[in-house]
C-alpha cells in the first residue's frame, strides 16, 4: 500500500472544527463534506487539493470533536495520507476505522514544506521527500490496525 | 504492579485479569450513545455493512440534541433518520424533543450510566460520565456503529496523569475554573492518549455538577478519558437514578502514573481560556479590558442546576449591559423545570437575557447564537477554536457561569466577586 502526492502543510493542533465546520454537519455525504473541507483554515484548499495529494500538520491533529465528518471530508477531497507530529487520539480512531491512512512522524512533519512531492509506503513507514530527496521513518502500523485497513475500515475487518 | 482506576475498569470488561498501558483489547459495552449529528453517520454504515440488529436495546441512547429544535430541513431529516432507526430496532433510549436534554447532561440524570460501567459515545464529549467512575470516552460514527452492533468495542489500554485535589474551592470558583487551570498547565495535548485520574481529599468539597464538568472537558487536554474515584457524593448522585447493580473501582496503591500533579483547589482563582484554544487560561490579573457582544451560558459542559444558580445569584436584581445579548440554556428538561421552580428564569428574564429549550446549537456554531465577523463571545461552553461558534472573525471565551454572567452584567469580561461585591449593574 503507497500513496505519493504534493504536501498541504498545516501547523499544531489543527481542529475538526476548521477541517469541517459544525455548519455543515446537517450532511453526511461525503461529497457536500469533501466541498467545504479546510474551509475555515485554507479557503484555497478546495481548489489546490489533486487527488493523492497529502496533508501535513503538527501536534495534536484533529483535536477537538469526534465527528468522523472530518476525515471523511478529508479522504473524500483525495487525500491519500495524512503525516503529523500526533495525532488527537479520536481522529486516529476516526481515520483508522474509514481507511483514511495517517502516520505519526514528528522528523517529517518538521522538514516536509507546503508543495513539497512525497511518496509514501505503509508497510515500511518509510516517507520520501522527492522535492528534497530527504528520507524520514515513520512507525508502522502495529498489525491489529493494519488488519482493520487491509480489510477496508473496522466494519468490514468485523464481518466474517 | 497494579493497575490504576481506568485499567480496573478495562480490564474487567474485556474479561482480563490484568491489563498494561499500550495492550490493545476487546471490551464489552455497558453502553452506546450517539445524537443527531453523529448517529446519521453511524446508521449509514450499520446498514451498509447489512448487521441484521442491535446487541442490546437498552444499552443504546441515540439524543437529538445538536440541531434539535431542527434548525433546517437538512437537519430534520437527520433526526428523522434517526427515529425511524430506533423504532425499527426499538430501542429504547431514544430521546427527542420535549424529552431530550443535552446527551451528557441528561445521562447521568436518567441513570443511564454509573460507576464501573465502560461506555462510548460518538460525541467526544462523552468523557463526562468519568465524573461517576465510569470509563467513558468519545468515539466516531464507524465505532458507534460497531458499538450498536457488537456491543464491544477496541482500545488501546491507556496510561495514566493522577491529579491529587487537596484543599476547597473559594467563593465564585467552580469546577469549570479547575480544568481551565489544569488545561492551562498541561495544553490541550498534556494528556494526549491518557487518562485523567482525579482523587485527593479536595474531592470532598467538589459537587456532581462540579465532577461533571471537570471530567466534561478532559478531551481538551487530549485525554482518553477523565474520571474520579467513587465517593459518598457519587453513590448520593447514583442512588434513585442507577437501578442496576455496579461495581466501584479503586485504583491500586501501587498503579504507575506517568505523573502525578497536586492541585490545591483553594488556590484556584477564577479562570478565563482567551481565543483560540482551551489553554490559553488566564486570571484576572492578567486580563484588561474587553467589551463583549453575547454571552452563552448552558452546555454539556455548564448547563446544570447549579451552574444556572451561579448565574441567577449574580443576575439576580441585576440587568445585562446594553449591547450584550445573553442566552442561557438549561441543559435538560428536568434543569429547566428545577430552574422555573427556583424562580431562575424570572431573574434571568427581568435580567434582559433569553432562555432556551435544551440545544448543544450555539456551542459548537450551529445555530441559536451564531456570532458576526469581529464580535466577542463569552461562553461556559468548551471550545474556543477558530470559528467554533460562527466567523472565523469571531472569538469566544470559554468561562464559568458566574464569569460569564458577571461579563453579561458588565458589558466586559468580568469578575464575579467585584460585581458581587460593588453592587455593579444593580436596579
Amino acid at each position: 500500500m503507497n500513496a505519493q502526492g504534493f504536501a498541504h502543510k498545516y501547523g499544531d493542533n489543527v481542529d475538526t472544527d476548521v477541517i469541517i465546520p459544525a455548519r455543515y454537519l446537517n450532511t453526511a455525504d461525503p461529497k457536500e463534506l469533501a466541498a467545504h473541507c479546510m474551509e475555515d483554515i485554507d479557503k484555497a484548499f478546495r481548489q489546490k487539493a489533486k487527488p493523492g495529494d497529502l496533508i501535513v500538520g503538527g501536534l495534536n491533529f484533529g483535536c477537538g470533536s469526534s465527528r468522523e465528518h472530518a476525515p471523511m471530508a478529508i479522504k473524500a477531497s483525495g487525500v491519500s495520507c495524512v503525516i503529523a507530529k500526533t495525532f488527537a487520539r479520536i481522529f486516529y480512531r476516526n481515520a483508522i476505522n474509514i481507511g483514511l491512512p495517517i502516520l505519526e512522524c514528528p522528523e517529517a512533519s518538521e522538514k516536509i514544506q507546503d508543495g513539497d512531492e512525497i511518496a509514501v509506503d505503509f508497510d515500511t513507514g518509510v516517507i520520501q521527500n522527492l522535492t528534497r530527496k530527504e528520507e524520514y521513518q515513520a512507525e508502522p502500523f502495529p498489525d491489529f490496525i493494519k488488519e482493520i485497513i487491509q480489510k477496508g475500515g473496522l466494519l468490514k475487518s468485523l464481518s466474517k | 504492579m497494579g493497575m490504576t482506576m481506568t485499567q480496573k475498569i478495562l480490564a474487567a470488561h474485556a474479561g482480563l485479569p490484568e491489563v498494561r498501558a499500550g495492550q490493545l483489547i476487546r471490551a464489552k459495552l455497558s453502553m452506546v450513545l450517539g445524537n443527531d449529528i453523529t448517529s446519521p453517520v453511524a446508521i449509514n454504515e450499520f446498514e451498509k455493512a447489512g448487521f441484521p440488529g442491535v446487541f442490546d436495546r437498552e444499552k443504546i441512547a441515540l439524543v437529538m440534541d445538536h440541531f434539535a429544535p431542527n434548525k433546517d430541513i437538512k437537519a430534520a431529516e437527520q433526526c428523522k433518520q434517526c427515529r425511524t432507526f430506533a423504532r425499527r430496532f426499538d430501542v429504547k433510549n431514544y430521546f427527542d424533543v420535549g424529552e431530550m436534554g443535552i446527551e451528557h447532561a441528561l445521562l447521568p440524570e436518567k441513570g443511564l450510566v454509573g460507576p464501573g460501567e465502560c461506555i462510548i459515545g460518538a460525541d467526544s464529549h462523552t468523557c463526562t460520565y468519568g465524573a461517576l467512575g465510569a470509563f467513558s470516552t468519545g468515539v466516531g460514527s464507524t465505532d458507534m456503529a460497531a458499538g450498536m452492533a457488537t456491543g464491544e468495542a477496541w482500545f488501546k489500554v491507556p496510561s495514566a496523569i493522577r491529579f491529587v485535589l487537596t484543599g476547597k474551592l473559594g467563593p465564585c470558583v467552580s469546577g469549570k475554573d479547575v480544568i481551565l487551570h489544569i488545561i492551562g498547565r498541561i495544553g490541550v495535548d498534556g494528556a494526549l492518549y491518557k487518562s485523567m485520574e482525579f482523587t485527593g481529599p479536595g474531592l470532598a468539597s467538589l459537587s456532581m455538577d462540579d465532577r461533571l464538568c471537570i471530567a466534561n472537558m478532559a478531551i481538551e487536554a487530549g485525554a482518553k478519558n477523565g474520571i474520579f474515584e467513587v465517593d459518598q457524593i457519587t453513590l448520593d448522585y447514583v442512588t434513585g437514578r442507577v437501578d442496576r447493580e455496579f461495581t466501584v473501582y479503586q485504583a491500586d496503591e501501587d498503579a504507575p502514573y506517568d505523573r502525578t500533579m497536586e492541585i490545591d483547589l483553594s488556590a484556584i482563582e477564577p479562570t478565563v481560556a482567551f481565543p483560540h484554544l482551551p489553554e490559553n487560561a488566564r486570571t484576572f490579573d492578567q486580563i484588561g479590558e474587553i467589551p463583549i457582544d453575547q454571552v452563552v451560558i448552558g452546555s454539556c459542559t455548564n448547563g446544570r442546576i447549579s451552574d444556572l444558580a451561579a448565574a441567577a445569584e449574580i443576575f439576580k436584581g441585576r440587568h445585562a449591559a446594553k449591547g450584550v445579548r445573553v442566552i442561557i440554556i438549561p441543559a435538560t428538561q428536568a434543569i429547566y423545570k428545577e430552574a422555573m421552580k427556583r424562580g431562575y428564569l424570572e431573574i434571568f428574564l427581568d435580567a434582559g437575557c433569553v432562555v432556551s429549550t435544551p440545544t448543544c446549537g450555539p456551542c459548537l456554531g450551529g445555530y441559536m447564537g451564531i456570532l458576526a465577523a469581529g464580535e466577542r463571545c463569552v461562553a461556559t461552553t468548551n471550545r474556543n477554536f477558530v470559528g467554533r461558534m460562527g466567523h472565523v472573525d469571531s472569538e469566544v471565551y470559554l468561562a464559568s457561569p458566574a464569569v460569564a454572567a458577571a461579563s453579561a452584567v458588565a458589558g466586559k469580561i468580568a469578575d464575579p466577586r467585584t460585581i458581587l461585591e460593588n453592587k455593579e449593574g444593580s436596579r
